[in-house]
């Protein structure tokens, strides 16, 4: 395939072509792909004023430090529990906000609700934080309302148990109508005449619903369903590094917001390296796992 | 038209009613906020439950004091400069590396295919990429707000998949008139994909505008900080005592109450100002994304 003559003769005819493209390998080699060879010190003792090659070798030793150190068992059990409750409540979400909106009958309210609802997606982290941390605070109004049905007043985000619901209810409320497009899009594409054919064997919107709308977006659920399962490990830390505190991050603490943590505030390069490198082989393993397993059941699969 | 049976009817009202509400809860908090930041400080802290107009007489003091914010001005600026020079650079190399990906006739074409799509699933980790910007000299540069993140790969998919939609006629016409591959994309590629360019510029704009971790690893100068990063320290930090000098001290826990509101509307207006215009460009782009490329 890579012949000499080959190679000769693509770079005579496409040289311009690779000039063109190589800002775009450059950034991909300086930003990605150093990143990725850099990541060996996990297996240094680095200290940055003796570079990746003058650090000495520990082997897997920050490996063994993390499986055996006490923060192990919470920060991976903190990620499942923040993630999981993410799929199970947000996953659906969406889907079923997609089915209501299909079922408007007029076309301009369903328009008005789509609008209203993608909105929330579009404003910034920094700020749906602030307004978290304003609304559950013990004078906030969600926190006011709550009081009503006997939730003792307090700064919620003060309370472990309650970071995983405002984390994933808050996401739902973000994200709810951004991620019903894609529903829509698929909903949109249903056949019509397979709605037609049901009335005439009078089955009822609840049962076309069932065996017609929901078979049809199947394909779809199932390629979102891969991406949010490959996505288990990798919970998003931007939003807990801006929501946690010390009360909280007993619960809060996650593992990417644990690199960031260990890494760039106690600056333990190596080892928060380590960390790091496990979660990304675990994301990128899960990745894989789905879409095999997807592609054998439902022959769905993202390649 | 089959007639609409009784439970029929019923469904669609409860359907309506429920869409109803969903549209309050996503705007709520928005209303909530623009009401508290024209709000007379000391009776918003009198304030209890939801709020659908100011409390007390609408007064402009939360701003005029959001604005003596030594940083929020600078901060608007630096924002600002992000998302103009970011956006150019990331039209110019995501255009490139797209229109490089949908060349079928390329070598190289699968094996740098293959090395930009891994990035997409496998990456160094946080600390590696810090020292990575750091190792650049970049460390308190705006430049490291702005190069690190000058391709986004899902982006250049999307816009990959909107290029091999075009015919290729028209490609090889223009070759055979002597175009080269610059020409070709700048002159004729570009000016037929300007649908898929807005959705592009709206996604990079939207992300440069709302980002402020990467700023938090490689910017320690507050006179360098974007937005966002200003608006965390206001928000989260509490650290608003630099706007209410002046303000006498009764009144000062009140007024930085407020400030925090009007500081969110500032920051969030102009977004929220081109949504509406947007909103089917947005859209667009999710879909062009969908079909898999």
């Amino acid at each position: 395939m890579f012949t000499k003559q080959r190679i000769a003769s693509d770079m005579k005819r496409n040289w311009s072509l690779y000039l063109m493209v190589l800002p775009v390998l450059a950034f991909y080699i300086i930003f990605c792909y150093k990143p990725m060879y850099g990541a060996i010190i996990a297996f240094k003792d680095f200290s940055p004023g003796k570079g990746i090659w003058g650090s000495r070798w520990v082997g897997l030793e920050h490996f063994r430090t993390f499986f055996c150190g006490r923060d192990f068992i919470r920060i991976l059990t903190n990620t499942l529990r923040i993630s999981i409750a993410n799929i199970i409540f947000g996953f659906p979400a969406p889907i079923i906000l997609a089915l209501l909106i299909n079922e408007v009958t007029s076309k301009k309210f369903a328009k008005s609700v789509q609008t209203v609802t993608y909105l929330p997606h579009f404003i910034s982290l920094v700020v749906v934080c602030g307004m978290i941390k304003e609304f559950v605070s013990d004078t906030g109004f969600i926190t006011e309302f709550l009081a009503h049905f006997g939730m003792e007043k307090q700064n919620m985000l003060n309370e472990p148990d309650f970071f995983t619901p405002i984390y994933v209810i808050s996401g739902i409320w973000q994200e709810v109508g951004w991620g019903s497009i894609i529903y829509l899009a698929a909903l949109a594409g249903v056949d019509q005449q397979l709605y037609e054919a049901a009335q005439i064997d009078g089955a009822g919107r609840f049962r076309q619903t069932i065996s017609i709308t929901i078979p049809s977006i199947m394909p779809t659920i199932i390629t979102m369903f891969i991406l949010r399962l490959g996505s288990l490990m990798s919970v998003g830390y931007e939003k807990i590094i801006l929501l946690y505190n010390p009360l909280s991050s007993e619960k809060a603490e996650i593992i990417s917001s644990y690199v960031y943590n260990v890494g760039l505030v106690k600056a333990q390069y190596g080892f928060s390296t380590a960390v790091g490198l496990f979660n990304s082989v675990i994301n990128c393993v899960l990745v894989f796992a789905a879409n095999a397993a997807s592609r054998k059941l439902n022959d769905t699969s993202l390649w | 038209m089959i007639k609409k049976t009784v439970s029929r009817r019923i469904f669609e009202f409860l359907n309506t009613l429920f869409l109803v509400f969903l549209m309050i809860v996503a705007v709520y908090p928005v209303i909530h906020i623009i009401m508290a930041s024209f709000s007379d400080p000391v009776k918003f802290m009198a304030h209890t439950g939801l709020m659908f107009r100011p409390a007390g007489d609408p007064t402009l003091l939360a701003y005029q004091n959001a604005l003596k914010h030594p940083q929020i001005m600078g901060a608007y600026g630096n924002t600002l400069f992000i998302v103009v020079v970011g956006v150019a650079i990331n039209i110019v190399l995501t255009s490139i590396g797209a229109y490089f990906l949908s060349r079928k006739e390329v070598l190289f074409q699968r094996p740098i295919a293959v090395l930009i799509i891994v990035t997409m699933f496998f990456s160094g980790g946080m600390i590696p990429f810090y020292f990575t910007v750091k190792d650049l000299g970049l460390y308190n540069s705006i430049w490291s707000l702005i190069l690190p993140v000058s391709v986004n790969t899902f982006n250049l998919m999307v816009m990959k998949t909107g290029f091999s939609s075009i015919p290729d006629i028209i490609e090889e016409s223009a070759r055979l008139d002597g175009a080269g591959h610059f020409t070709i994309l700048f002159k004729f590629v570009l000016p037929l994909s300007l649908p898929i360019v807005a959705v592009m510029v709206l996604y990079y704009g939207v992300a440069h505008w709302n980002s402020w971790f990467n700023a938090l690893l490689f910017i320690n100068k507050p006179e360098k900080y974007p937005l966002q990063l200003v608006l965390r320290q206001i928000l989260l930090a509490n650290e608003t005592s630099s706007m209410t000098m002046g303000v006498d001290a009764g009144a000062e826990l009140a007024v930085s109450e407020t400030i925090k509101y009007a500081v969110i509307v500032i920051s969030t207006m102009p977004i929220l100002c081109v949504y509406p215009f947007l909103q089917k460009y947005f859209v667009k782009g999710i879909m062009v994304g969908a079909v898999k490329g």
